[in-house]
């Protein structure tokens, strides 16, 4: 095994500063942004580029607690039937007579439930990977929210509900403001708190942060119902972004938000990485996927763009480690 | 001792074929309710369609099984099975009076070359499978619209030889049942009677001994998910043949439906154990849901909830029977 540095603020040289992933991506980024303005006219104009950031937004709420998941070497697929089912509750509940801001908060509640369950059935039963947990409370969740809503779609939704989606706050939408305090917010749990700390001690060896007296359980519990939270904040503005609802909503959420926390720099190991990574790829696909949408290129070229990018952004630093031992077996020789 | 280890032998041998034991119980249980409430189940039609329609998804869980064994995970299924069936199903259109033989051989070659860059891709370059296979199942069913210009590729474009190869019969049991039973058959011999077959449970149990011990796990590794292509490529070609329509999106997702079939059929996702018969009766449940629940009137909305709750149950309950077995036998040991 090599030895992996839990500390991410190592000292840090000019060099090493530079050589960081987030580097990469940024000049990634930049290349998208400037092949999107050569490409179309109409893209290199502020009003839409900050329009474009709506697009794509919602599910990057979920990519910040995945982050912590990731981290811990978990890994959570139930995030897109999570978002369906509260969507549909909240839906129907409102359809039903409830008053909208009782619903939402309904909504936020059922996420948080969903997953709590995940949490703590990944706590109860240790033999248990989170891949097959998440994988068959995936299965329920949508499936329960086919059984609410059948093939119906539910919406009529009140006036003011749009602005969550479709709102301005002066020239900047909305989702974009709430999403960068969110993005703060999880930021600093992750790199500035003790509780992130132990996450990565966690992400690191679990048995050993257990003997120095890391609450595992109850962090894993924690983390776990965080992404259902956030996969209800999903719900709230996709809904308010489309209009309505149906149990089909968000299919694929999870490997989209997956690929965008892998691409910027959480490794899946667990242990590393750190939350700008993530914000960074979530506009450098975000950004990819308009621009590319402007000048009429199918999705689905675009699917093979992403994966192909998800797979170099893993890739990258194994050949990086793998060169380095041959660099550094050759200055020991 | 020799009566102490013949006792420890017989209860781990009840440990071991109490899941399967349990399962065949559930399965018979099952029947027998489902044929309560609707006499029509257990005729040989129904048994007939229902096992043909379980046999892509048997076949497929004989590849993903050897995946978990060495501690992956394969998500692409569903996209490698699409894009060879895609592309076998354009080949027929253009060439109708091609043997149908040659077709599945096509398919399954297809496969294979996307399985093995699979395999390279963790073996090699040693990135996690689920992440291997999550970029890679972008690429193939991107690949797959592309392929096909985003049309579909519908009945009245194939042959009539291609269109038999999943819907004809020999003795009035349908042919994809036979292509599942051969591909059963063989892979039993491989997994317990050669010595590659032996060497990805080792892999899987431990990589770091296998590797001592001169085993080469990338090579494992690397053949496990060529395997794993090729059996879903040759299920792109019957799945095609037998929907008689290749689709930019014909079997999303059905990956899951594959790793469930091996979950439910005992195969541990840490890796190192499953066995052939586990994954047969797996999917075999699933396949008896998909058909019973529809005999039953269940509401198809509600389908797919109740599997996923017998998913989740039959995970616990072996997670609750392993943690069991450990607690009995450190109490044997008496620590």
């Amino acid at each position: 095994m090599q030895k992996r540095i839990i500390s991410n603020n190592k000292d840090i040289t000019l060099k090493s500063f530079f050589f960081q992933w987030e580097w990469l991506l940024i000049l990634i980024f930049i290349i998208i942004n400037i092949v999107n303005a050569n490409l179309s006219p109409y893209y290199l104009n502020f009003n839409t580029i900050i329009d474009a950031t709506m697009t794509f937004l919602d599910k990057a709420f979920i990519v910040l607690p995945m982050a912590f998941i990731l981290v811990l070497g978990d890994i959570d697929i139930s995030v897109g039937s999570t978002v369906a089912l509260s969507s549909v509750v909240m839906a129907v509940l409102y359809n039903m007579g409830i008053p909208m801001p009782v619903a939402m908060i309904i909504c936020l509640l059922v996420g948080t439930v969903c997953g709590f369950i995940n949490g703590y059935l990944l706590v109860k039963f240790k033999e248990l990977s989170a891949v097959i947990v998440t994988l068959s409370t995936m299965i329920i969740y949508r499936g329960i929210a086919y059984i609410i809503l059948e093939d119906q779609a539910a919406g009529k939704f009140p006036k003011w509900y749009t602005y969550l989606g479709w709102g301005y706050v002066g020239k900047i939408p909305f989702i974009l403001i709430v999403f960068v305090v969110f993005a703060i917010l999880f930021g600093l749990l992750l790199h500035k708190t003790t509780f992130g700390r132990r996450v990565f001690a966690m992400g690191n060896n679990i048995t050993a942060s257990r003997f120095s007296g890391v609450k595992v359980d109850k962090i894993k519990i924690i983390i776990f119902t965080l992404t259902g939270l956030m996969a209800g904040v999903t719900a709230l503005f996709l809904t308010s972004r489309m209009g309505s609802t149906r149990p089909n909503v968000a299919t694929g959420y999870e490997l989209d938000v997956i690929a965008m926390a892998v691409l910027g720099g959480i490794s899946s190991a667990g242990g590393k990485g750190r939350m700008i990574g993530a914000v960074i790829s979530i506009f450098l696909i975000g950004f990819l996927r308009y621009g590319l949408g402007l000048i009429n290129i199918p999705a689905q070229i675009l699917l093979i763009i992403i994966g192909l990018l998800l797979i170099f952004a893993v890739m990258v630093p194994n050949l990086k480690q793998t060169f380095g031992r041959v660099f550094r077996m050759n200055g020991t020789k | 001792m020799t009566e102490k280890s013949i006792i420890r032998n017989i209860k781990n041998m009840d440990v071991s074929k109490v899941k399967e034991l349990g399962l065949i119980v559930f399965i018979i249980l099952l029947s027998v309710v489902v044929q309560i409430r609707n006499s029509s189940f257990l005729t040989f039609e129904n048994l007939n369609d229902m096992i043909t329609n379980t046999a892509i998804l048997s076949i497929l869980a004989v590849g993903m099984m050897l995946v978990i064994i060495t501690r992956g995970i394969d998500l692409s299924v569903g996209a490698t099975l699409a894009l060879s069936g895609m592309i076998s199903a354009l080949t027929v259109s253009k060439y109708p009076e091609l043997n149908p033989l040659i077709v599945i051989l096509l398919g399954t070659i297809i496969g294979l070359i996307c399985g093995s860059v699979i395999g390279i891709l963790v073996a090699k370059a040693k990135i996690f499978p689920i992440i291997a296979t999550l970029g890679m199942m972008n690429v193939y069913r991107g690949l797959t619209f592309m392929v096909s210009g985003g049309k579909w590729v519908s009945a009245h474009q194939m042959s009539k030889g291609f269109k038999n190869i999943a819907t004809s019969s020999i003795l009035g049991i349908n042919t994809l049942i036979f292509i599942a039973i051969i591909i059963y058959i063989v892979f039993y011999y491989f997994i317990n009677h050669t010595r590659t077959g032996r060497q990805i449970y080792a892999v899987g149990s431990n990589p770091d001994s296998a590797r001592i011990s001169g085993i080469n796990t990338d090579k494992i590794l690397w053949l496990v998910y060529s395997i794993m292509g090729g059996l879903a490529g040759l299920s792109g070609v019957l799945w095609v043949s037998k929907f008689a329509s290749a689709q930019g999106n014909t079997a999303a997702g059905y990956e899951l439906n594959v790793i469930a079939a091996c979950v439910l059929g005992g195969v541990s996702i840490a890796g190192g154990s499953g066995k052939i018969s586990g994954i047969l009766l797996g999917s075999l449940l699933l396949g008896i849901l998909n058909n019973a629940l529809p005999l039953l009137l269940v509401s198809p909305f509600w389908q797919q909830a109740i599997q996923g709750f017998i998913i989740l149950f039959a995970v616990l309950v072996n997670a609750i029977v392993k943690e069991n077995i450990k607690k009995k036998n450190l109490t044997r040991r008496k620590i």
